[in-house]
């Protein structure tokens, strides 16, 4: 990388030409080749790329965890001045938490379970220092302070699963700095979160790094690293391709990976403005539909909710509602988005429409017929009508079915149709899908396991497209994916959407994916639905507090 | 699909699926060692002259109690007959019996289990009841009881030995219908519009019944053991007739000045249950990578 400037020996991490890799080394390409970069004190250096770019891999090759299998080389490696090549596991150990901390994506699982919070922070106080036992526990209460987790809430005696997911966060965070590093590793520390939630433990971070501490942070979402990173290193394919100034890097990007990458950000992007590169074949002429017209036709409502109410009891007895009253419609060849964070009852409620539980009150009408209150014999004859594409789509296929199986399960509706002719048809029909959602005939053997998650979010919506149906009802469909893939795939729905027709009811707790797809937007909050309008109107002028609040909390570029 | 795709899901899965399949594909030294005894036992089993030409009821007073050696490769018991031989002519019993027991308990298995499964919160109480009250005997007392009022016999104590791995069978399978009913992908069956019929045709028994097989490889072990255990007790297979279980038991009393009476029987019982666990296991981690 040619911008590097010397830093002095100031520098609390100094990596140059860092080559990782797997296997033996003459007979695997590196995963890793030639990472250089340095991190100042008081510096949030961030590591943007797309998944397998290797920047999970360069974070870990920081803390001596590459791997038992791996082998790491460097022309200098050296943490607050210290050279950590070829340091041994002990030595590791030592260096772990003192000079260096790391905070995970995933807190829940970094967490021990059965012990409480406080005793996991205290350990490394444990292991690291001469305190003793009050003072480890002052030392302890000092920092939860400085992450912001009250101690007057006790939760330095609760267990990781007893926090919510940002106090889980804050915890990690918590025993990361307990020793004082000079050094923070961040590996998709929000990734997880809600967009509230979020904004608060990137303010957290910035607050350490104002404090001194010098900060990598690994993450996917540009948008995110933006609003801490003062400079910001691009990785594709195991090496640096442009680093710069945060600045510079979001405003002016020069390589064509961070190009694409920034394009594919939906916020800010107008309806119908395309967010990949490239085009998918147009797809109309290759699916036929009963009424491709609809488009033209007059609006009408295809979809309705009235008065949704959906109740469960929690294991010690209360009940809770997750369903508050929620009424929408969705109107012909247009796109409803639901908005709103973890719990807000947005899944419940897409399980509402799909008759897949229900409702304690109020009701679904599908193409102005009775759904929800319908027998599940009258609903099958409606369901046609209706496709859904989930979040995690693997898990959506039957393990033991290849794509090809589980398209002409769905293209052959209840009666899977025996003889020549019924199978041909079967199998151009299947052909005519793959086409349409853009993936190639040759993946039509493969089982969804060996796909990537990309393709298989088109094999669903392949699968959702079968029957012919008026409306997809879209839960996350886009959550796991990377920024670029997300972007095709929300290209492909929108193509669908404009050459079949199709109405939309698209749930995302992404404001940035809501605010492209939708024509109109419904904001949940507890259950309830707190304020509807176009996406034009809600975005620009939002009413209701709680909007305002997630507006002003998504992460955004050049704000 | 753009080209960035196309990178992500071919150039990087092939490398990653190679390694995926070298490590499943490969076969540990476990697994051929079991494969070649489970080879050497089932040619014994159809045609035990081939391994062992003498005859395994063949009385020889002059060579009792002759030590392991060429003539006699495991030695020969108190009227001198052919370890070897009688091992090997055991083999097609024992398989018999572990094989129609597993079978027996994984039918019966399969019933309590898809009734408790399948039929609604009522029945899945009362059958769970019903098998707990059944673990709370140990599974061979539960073959014993049975025993007891059916008289001893091979045919008896195969059937004890499935009416005695019937509950844990049971207990599986109903745990693997449960999930597998309320899985995603039977959801989005449902929201094809496949009636519950197809579903559970199509969707829900070929999910729950594919570890079946593994489950029946490792437990075609565990009922040859408890087979041998119930014929070494004289309930099983009667003395004379070549029965790991019967041979066992007849050389207990020499077991002090003629070891090799006990103890090939016993390594044979041995090294069958951990063939079995051994190829069964293997399946199972194949089936999870496939």
């Amino acid at each position: 990388m040619s911008d590097e400037t010397s830093r002095g020996d100031s520098a609390a991490v100094r990596v140059r030409n860092l080559v990782v890799g797997f296997g033996p080394p003459h007979e695997a390409d590196p995963v890793l080749n030639g990472v250089s970069f340095e991190v100042a004190p008081g510096e949030c250096l961030a590591i943007v790329g797309e998944s397998g770019s290797g920047k999970s891999v360069t974070a870990r090759s920081l803390l001596g965890l590459a791997g038992d299998n791996a082998w790491v080389r460097a022309d200098e490696l050296s943490l607050a001045g210290f050279d950590v090549r070829g340091l041994s596991e002990s030595g590791w150990r030592r260096r772990r938490g003192r000079d260096v901390g790391l905070v995970l994506q995933d807190a829940l699982v970094s967490l021990d379970p059965l012990r409480p919070v406080g005793r996991e922070i205290a350990d490394s106080l444990r292991l690291h220092t001469r305190l003793g036992a009050a003072a480890r526990h002052t030392r302890v209460l000092e920092v939860l302070d400085r992450v912001g987790l009250p101690v007057a809430g006790n939760q330095v005696r609760m267990r990781s699963g007893e926090l919510s997911g940002g106090q889980r966060q804050r915890a990690l965070i918590a025993a990361a700095i307990v020793l004082d590093p000079p050094f923070l590793i961040a590996d998709e520390p929000t990734t997880a979160l809600d967009v509230t939630v979020q904004a608060q433990i990137l303010e957290l971070m910035a607050s350490l790094k104002r404090a001194g501490t010098g900060i990598l942070l690994i993450s996917h979402d540009l948008a995110v690293v933006g609003r801490i990173a003062d400079r910001i290193a691009v990785m594709s394919a195991g090496r640096i391709v442009e680093a710069g100034p945060a600045h510079e890097v979001l405003t002016c990007p020069e390589h064509p990976v961070t190009r694409q990458m920034l394009a594919a950000i939906p916020a800010d992007k107008p309806r119908g403005l395309r967010l990949s590169e490239r085009a998918a074949a147009p797809v109309a002429p290759s699916l036929p539909f009963p009424d491709t017209a609809v488009r033209d036709a007059p609006r009408n409502t295809v979809l309705e909710a009235t008065g949704l109410v959906k109740r469960f009891t929690r294991p010690d007895g209360t009940k809770q509602v997750a369903v508050d009253d929620v009424s929408f419609r969705l109107e012909r060849g247009t796109t409803l988005g639901i908005v709103g964070e973890s719990g807000s009852g947005k899944t419940t409620t897409a399980r509402l429409v799909l008759a897949l539980t229900r409702p304690d009150a109020g009701e679904v009408r599908v193409l102005g017929q009775p759904f929800s209150a319908a027998s599940e014999k009258q609903r099958r004859l409606l369901r046609p009508q209706l496709g859904a594409i989930y979040q995690d789509a693997l898990s959506s296929f039957d393990p033991r079915l290849s794509v090809d199986d589980v398209l002409r399960d769905a293209v052959a509706g209840g009666a899977r149709r025996t003889g020549r002719s019924g199978a041909s048809a079967d199998r151009q029909r299947v052909l005519q899908l793959l086409d349409a959602v853009g993936l190639a005939q040759g993946l039509s053997g493969r089982r969804p396991l060996s796909l990537s998650g990309g393709q298989r979010q088109r094999v669903s919506i392949a699968r959702a497209l079968a029957s012919k149906p008026r409306i997809l009802i879209c839960d996350e469909p886009v959550s796991s994916l990377d920024v670029t893939v997300q972007a095709q795939v929300l290209d492909l729905l929108d193509d669908l959407q404009r050459d079949l027709g199709l109405s939309l009811l698209f749930i995302s707790h992404d404001l940035g994916v809501i605010q492209h797809v939708s024509d109109q937007v419904a904001v949940m909050l507890g259950g309830r639905i707190v304020e509807t309008g176009s996406a034009a109107r809600l975005f620009a002028a939002p009413e209701h507090p709680y909007t305002q609040a997630l507006l002003g909390a998504v992460p955004r570029i050049g704000a | 699909m753009s080209d960035l795709e196309i990178q992500a899901g071919l150039g990087r899965s092939p490398r990653a699926r190679a390694a995926r399949s070298s490590r499943s594909r490969r076969f540990g030294v476990a697994e051929i060692l079991a494969g070649l005894f489970t080879l050497f036992l089932v040619t014994a089993a159809l045609f035990p002259a081939l391994v062992a030409p003498g005859d395994p009821l063949g009385i020889n007073p002059l060579s009792a109690f002759q030590t392991p050696s060429p003539a006699h490769w495991f030695g020969t018991d108190e009227s001198g007959r052919d370890i070897y031989t009688r091992v090997s002519h055991g083999t097609g019993s024992s398989l018999l019996i572990g094989t129609l027991a597993t079978l027996i308990g994984l039918g019966l298995g399969l019933v309590l289990g898809t009734l408790a499964g399948m039929l609604g919160p009522v029945v899945d109480f009362t059958v769970n009841r019903f098998l707990e009250v059944l673990f709370a005997f140990p599974g061979l007392l539960l073959a014993l009881l049975f025993i007891l009022i059916f008289g001893p016999g091979v045919a008896t104590a195969t059937v004890a030995v499935g009416l005695a791995t019937a509950p844990g069978y049971a207990r599986i399978i109903r745990g693997q219908l449960v999930s597998v009913r309320s899985s995603a992908f039977v959801e989005a069956a449902t929201v094809l519009g496949r009636r519950p019929g197809q579903i559970l045709l199509r969707h829900i028994l070929p999910n729950t019944l594919a570890p079946l097989f593994v489950l029946g490889t490792l437990g075609v072990g565990q009922a040859i053991v408890w087979a041998s255990a119930l014929s070494y007790l004289g309930l099983g297979a009667a003395p004379p007739a070549a029965e790991w279980g019967a041979m066992l038991s007849a050389g207990r009393i020499y077991i002090s000045s003629a070891w090799w009476m006990s103890f090939f029987p016993g390594l044979f019982i041995v090294l069958t249950a951990v063939s079995a666990t051994a190829l069964g296991r293997g399946i199972e981690r194949r089936m999870r990578h496939a």
